[in-house]
């Protein structure tokens, strides 16, 4: 079973986000860069596969040259090797480039599972793991919180708005993670040591024929509108004033009940 | 061959979803903007019944693709169709729901289509004859005006954002054809959630609770309340990592990103990670006993006491008012 995960350094959740003055994207002095979170339950879903049924976990990302560092937490998690595409024109490519990149690098491998986040939390584009599934030609299911395998069929469910879905899927195919899936790991300490010496092979985006042919852009970047500052109710100082108070707002001030 | 600004409908068991009459009240005013027809498309079967309300919601036509294929919902074959009828009656843009479905169908059209999408978006509207989305990027940190240089000009919409407007005219309905491929995946059984139950992204009131909520049992008094305002229940990760509410009650980061009208968060600290879910509510409450939770730097109206004092009788006021 060869099993390839995607995998996108992003800012932490905890990051601040300041826009920059010209409004050409964000500071990113300061922030602290991590694996998306989505990203890990790929990862650990890989290796599940991995220990249950034996094979290779490759992780991919396409980044500036700090996505190592995530290649790597990938990696001491106990990933065996990864591709790193690291090409100044892709980054903060649109989600078709970044697909076509990770298409390329995956053809380069053969595989029977992709993983990919359901979004990645910088962009919230959540687009990546469907179009590499139409340009690889194979199956999807996104947003999966289930997975077993069992001769070249999965069996996934999907939550939609109230009701669950269970799906089976033949490989190779790609499955997009949300939480719910699995509990991803931390890496071990000697997984950390090891992580170091795994290979990690270093492209660019002409190395897989790919280029930036921006079809989305993001032309301006603004912080979000402002909003007016809340009132805290406190009419008779008791619960039931105030909340009486709040009911009397909803109705007449804001109107939504 | 026309050209037009298409929406797909979202459908299911038969009816359609709110969020389809956004979409379709929302691609009436970029038409209008360029001056073109706005298209709805419907796929599924025994669904021609459903077109006439899209016209009522602004849809000049309605592509209807009827066929057993597309039923239940699955990637492949609503690809085709939709991917077909844009193409064949000249869609320069297309919009979709950011629901459960309208994520997996649009992003899949994108690779199909090799175009560039908006997703999520808050806001839309026609700038030089191109569409200019808004979107809320890094949970809501910032927002991002995106353009799109591939065609059609795609963008998915978040549900509740934008408003669905009746005009009462009815639109041309034409039924298509579309000859699907049998695809990869089958769906073996789609389980419903208990009957009634509002999903959080669909809901216009959401009474969500957090740690504060002290256990499973401690969430009746909320789920009170939101039968009261006809509302759904959400619940921090706090909440549902405890095991007192099903993960997909989680609004945040890492879980649904919600935009009711009105979001009563009881017993949320207010982590950055749980705002990245539910700041695009229109009005946002606050109950908690901690003056300096950072839920109250959010929220349009606050109560610092303790909560399980607070949500009754707030229940009984509005069920003065409502009821
Ligand atoms: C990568 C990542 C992703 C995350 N994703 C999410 C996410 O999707 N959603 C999410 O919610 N969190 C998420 N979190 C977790 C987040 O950081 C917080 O830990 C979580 O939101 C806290 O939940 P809480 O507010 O319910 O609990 P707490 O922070 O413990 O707050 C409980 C609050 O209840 C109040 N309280 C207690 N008793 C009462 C009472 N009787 N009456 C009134 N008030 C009372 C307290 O004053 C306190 O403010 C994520 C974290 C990480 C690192
Ligand atoms: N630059 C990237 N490198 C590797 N994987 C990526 C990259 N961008 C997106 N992905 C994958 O696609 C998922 C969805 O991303 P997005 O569509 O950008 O929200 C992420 O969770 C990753 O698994």
């Amino acid at each position: 079973m060869n099993i390839v995960a995607c995998v996108k350094q992003v800012p932490d959740t905890e990051a601040q986000i300041k826009v920059k003055a010209d409004g050409t994207g964000i500071e990113e002095g300061g922030i602290k860069w991590v694996m998306n979170p989505y990203d890990e339950y790929g990862v650990e879903e890989a290796l599940k596969l991995k220990e249950k049924l034996g094979g290779e976990v490759t992780v991919v990302s396409v980044g500036p040259a700090r996505a190592m560092e995530t290649i790597r937490t990938a990696l001491a998690m106990g990933a065996d090797k990864g591709i790193h595409i690291d090409d100044a024109a892709l980054n903060n490519a649109d989600a078709f480039t970044v697909a076509s990149a990770l298409c390329a690098a995956v053809k380069s491998l053969s595989c029977d599972v992709v993983f990919c986040g359901q979004r990645a939390i910088d962009d919230d584009s959540g687009q990546v793991g469907a179009i590499l599934a139409e340009l690889l030609g194979v199956p999807q299911v996104t947003m999966a919180t289930k997975m077993e395998l069992a001769d070249n069929v999965a069996k996934v469910t999907k939550s939609i708005e109230g009701a669950q879905v269970v799906m089976e899927v033949q490989l190779p195919c790609v499955i997009t993670t949300t939480k719910g899936l699995n509990e991803p790991r931390y890496a071990s300490l000697p997984g950390i040591m090891k992580a170091k010496k795994k290979p990690v092979d270093v492209k660019t985006g002409a190395d897989f024929g790919v280029s930036a042919e921006l079809k989305a852009q993001v032309v301006k970047v603004l912080p979000p509108p402002a909003r007016p500052p809340g009132k805290v109710l406190k009419a008779d100082d008791t619960p039931e004033g105030k909340a009486a108070e709040l009911a009397k707002a909803l109705r007449e001030e804001a109107k939504v009940i | 061959m026309g050209n037009g600004v298409f929406f797909v409908a979202e459908q299911r068991d038969g009816a359609l979803r709110k969020v389809s009459f956004e979409l379709a009240s929302t691609a009436r005013k970029l038409a209008d903007a360029l001056g073109v027809e706005a298209c709805g498309i419907i796929c599924g079967s025994g669904v021609s019944g459903l077109a006439a309300d899209l016209g009522k919601y602004g849809a000049d036509k309605v592509f209807v693709v009827d066929n057993a294929a597309l039923e239940p919902y699955t990637t492949s074959a609503h690809t085709q169709a939709v991917a077909t009828v844009a193409k064949d009656n000249g869609a320069v843009i297309l919009l979709l729901a950011a629901s459960a479905q309208g994520k997996d169908l649009s992003a899949r059209l994108v690779g199909k289509l090799a175009t560039g999408m908006a997703s999520d978006c808050t806001e839309v509207r026609i700038d030089g004859g191109k569409l200019v989305a808004t979107r809320p990027m890094y949970s809501g940190k910032c927002f991002g005006e995106v353009v799109i240089a591939g065609s059609p000009q795609m963008a998915s919409l978040r549900p509740n954002v934008f408003t669905a407007v009746e005009s009462g005219k009815a639109g041309a309905v034409t039924s298509v054809n579309v000859a699907i491929e049998p695809g990869k995946v089958k769906v073996l059984e789609v389980v419903k959630e208990a009957s009634g139950k509002v999903d959080v992204t669909e809901a216009n009131v959401i009474v969500s609770g957090g740690r504060g909520m002290k256990d499973a049992a401690g969430f009746a008094v909320l789920e009170e309340l939101a039968g009261v305002l006809g509302g759904a229940v959400g619940a921090s990760r706090a909440a549902v990592d405890a095991g007192w509410r099903a993960q997909s009650d989680q609004v945040g980061q890492t879980g649904k990103v919600v935009s009711p009208n009105l979001y009563i968060a009881c017993g949320i600290s207010g982590a950055i990670q749980h705002l990245a879910g539910m700041s695009s509510s229109k009005y946002i409450v606050a109950v908690n006993k901690d003056a300096e939770a950072p839920i109250f730097a959010r929220a349009d109206y606050g109560i610092v006491d303790d909560l399980f004092k607070v949500v009754p009788a707030l229940t009984a006021e509005c069920k003065k008012l409502v009821g």
